[in-house]
């Protein structure tokens, strides 16, 4: 199992290697979405299969919407220059990240021991033992999210509902321009949304 | 210890990237591959080996169930983690998609340049 899953870790990282450095939007995105589908099939691995289910249907509407995001980029018209002072910053970041990690992947509990099991009476092994008795439900992933830890759950909803406003606020027209011409339309507002439609396509590239 | 070692690797590309690149949707996409990093360490952490899935059988006894099983608190967390981690790349997109059409590139250094 630890060597199946090396595997797929080496797979995800050459991935999300060629979706930084790949020069095409494209090919950067697709990249993106074999690291998303890969970590689905190490959450299947890990015994995580309400994750792994997430995981895809979330990696699906990823890849939509940022194809949605480079369909109509144009191609670059000069050579980019690269932006030397980031790259530096990032090499020697990163290197220190990875230095350091050596260190901190040895502190880490071993892999398979889960460290719920060495403390008694801990948060996981509580909803693992009374999860069916006092919610009811087989599965103890969904006892925590909808009974243990429902506050959680509500946030997380506040949370997306929060972001789905500001989705809505800056993917419609340009709010001040349909303003405006509803503003000049005067009382018979029939014309308005035709007008906004000339106004937005007669906008400045 | 090998694949925790791979997973910080996969942060380190994912920061790499967050760190080095200037395009809004390269931007984007490194985000998104440390989120996945961070996600796959916390259930890595709770795995256990030859462990069931989180899911309690008909008739099996609860105490024996908790000897057997990975820890589901990682896991809600998790999937708390990837709906939260999805509602941000919504967002992000639509203020890069508002960015293009206010100035017609995805360059950040384009865009600083052209605001001034």
């Amino acid at each position: 199992m630890p060597e199946l899953l090396t595997l797929l870790l080496v797979f995800m990282i050459i991935a999300a290697i060629l979706a930084i450095e790949s020069e095409d939007l494209t090919s950067a995105v697709v990249s993106m979405g074999a690291v998303g589908f890969g970590l689905s099939v190490c959450f299947i691995l890990l015994r995580a299969p309400e994750v792994a289910l997430a995981q895809i249907v979330v990696e699906v509407v990823v890849l939509i919407v940022l194809l949605r995001g480079i369909v109509s980029v144009k191609p670059k018209t000069g050579p980019e220059k690269p932006d030397r002072t980031g790259l530096y910053l990032g090499v020697v970041l990163v290197g220190l990240l990875l230095v350091l990690s050596v260190y901190v992947a040895g502190e880490f509990p071993q892999l398979g021991e889960p460290s719920f099991a060495r403390f008694p009476d801990s948060a996981g092994e509580t909803y693992l033992k009374q999860g069916l008795a006092l919610t009811g439900a087989a599965n103890s992933v969904a006892a925590v999210l909808l009974d243990f830890r429902g506050l959680d759950s509500l946030g997380e909803v506040a949370v997306l509902f929060a972001a789905l406003l500001g989705v809505m606020l800056l993917v419609r027209k340009n709010p001040r321009l349909e303003i405006k011409v509803e503003a000049e339309s005067g009382p018979n507002g029939a014309p308005v949304e035709k007008g906004a439609a000339k106004v937005s396509e007669g906008e400045p590239k | 210890m090998i694949i925790y070692f791979l997973i910080l690797l996969l942060f380190a590309v994912g920061l790499y990237g967050l760190l080095s690149q200037r395009n809004l949707v390269k931007l984007i996409i490194s985000m998104s591959i440390l989120e996945c990093a961070a996600d796959l360490l916390l259930i890595a952490a709770g795995w256990r080996a030859n462990g069931s899935a989180p899911v309690i059988a008909a008739g099996q006894d609860a105490g024996q169930f908790a000897l057997s099983s990975v820890d589901p608190l990682p896991q809600a967390m998790v999937l708390v983690s990837i709906a939260i981690g999805l509602a941000l790349l919504l967002l992000l997109t639509a203020i890069a998609l508002r960015l293009y059409h206010e100035y017609g590139t995805y360059d950040i250094g384009e865009i600083r340049r052209l605001r001034g």
